[in-house]
């Protein structure tokens, strides 16, 4: 990063630069509530990087879905898969040296293809993308998509109820089910027995 | 424009790290998340610089595709540990009760 870089719009490096270092927290943080906590920082400063670029929509959109959807349920994730001896809520890590030169790595080849790509700092075109821009690429060019977007999201729905219902305790899982006719056989194979004996 | 390519690769190359050195399910949706935002961000990014409605209407569709993929994903992870009692992605190899 050069300086002229950095002076062309100081707060865009600022706001770009926090957000690196929160998400950074996000992925080493030992205690996984405040990792959750951190990824919130993170998305809020994803969100400050959409408002600099007059995507005032997304901004909103990101704040109300991923910092008050994802992370809360991140957060009930996090608490209802807590051990009683509450250790599996501190994480382990494995390989942190072989995952922090592989994503070095990659770092380094991403900058340099982006530094070396030619037009990258074009004159930007000038007119803004306005919401009403965006609705209409909704539900012009783009409605099939949106619409086949719905559908996902009641799959997921569905497929989130169906995976996390508990079961009705009225009816026994197949493994109980197997136990209890091993247990009942044998019942039957002792009573047998002792009857031999008895006789 | 150069400087948000950077910050999102620094983002997406977090999020890497994140994913590779994890071992806690949750740890491993919360590097996910971090790289689906770094997408984002250049999603949005390139769409005002080129004053085109694509780049915002795509990052719309990822942002609610992530949402669903959380939801499903602490259903699987709820799942694990009503079965396992634990949640480590290493140890999990099946879901049968």
């Amino acid at each position: 990063m050069n300086m002229a870089m950095f002076l062309q719009d100081p707060g865009l490096w600022l706001i770009g630069l926090v957000t690196v270092a929160f998400a950074m927290l996000a992925v080493t943080v030992k205690d996984l509530v405040h990792a959750v906590l951190w990824l919130g920082m993170a998305l809020l400063g994803t969100a400050a990087l959409f408002a600099k670029f007059d995507a005032s929509f997304l901004a909103a959109i990101q704040v109300l879905l991923y910092v008050g959807g994802v992370v809360v349920l991140l957060i009930f994730g996090v608490m209802l898969t807590r051990n009683h001896e509450h250790l599996a809520a501190f994480r382990q890590t494995r390989r942190p040296v072989r995952a922090a030169v592989v994503a070095v790595a990659l770092f380094v080849a991403l900058v340099h293809a982006i530094l070396n790509t030619p037009g990258l700092n074009d004159a930007p075109a000038g007119k803004s993308v306005s919401l009403q821009d965006l609705g209409l690429a909704l539900l012009g060019p783009y409605a099939f998509a949106f619409e086949v977007l719905s559908l996902l999201l009641l799959a997921a729905m569905v497929g989130a109820v169906v995976l996390a219902r508990k079961r009705d305790p009225g009816q026994p899982s197949a493994k109980k089910l197997i136990r209890h006719r091993n247990l009942g056989r044998q019942v039957v194979e002792g009573l047998a027995a002792t009857d031999e004996v008895g006789q | 424009m150069t400087a948000i390519l950077l910050i999102a690769s620094a983002l997406f190359c977090a999020g890497v790290f994140g994913l590779l050195t994890q071992k806690h399910a949750i740890g491993v949706m919360i590097a996910i998340e971090v790289m689906i935002n770094a997408a984002n961000l250049i999603f949005v990014g390139l769409g005002q610089h080129k004053g085109a409605a694509v780049g915002q209407s795509f990052a719309l569709f990822t942002i609610a595709i992530a949402v669903a993929e959380v939801v499903v994903g602490l259903a699987i992870v709820l799942l694990l540990y009503r079965s396992r009692g634990d949640v480590q992605v290493d140890e999990a190899r099946e879901m049968r009760q």
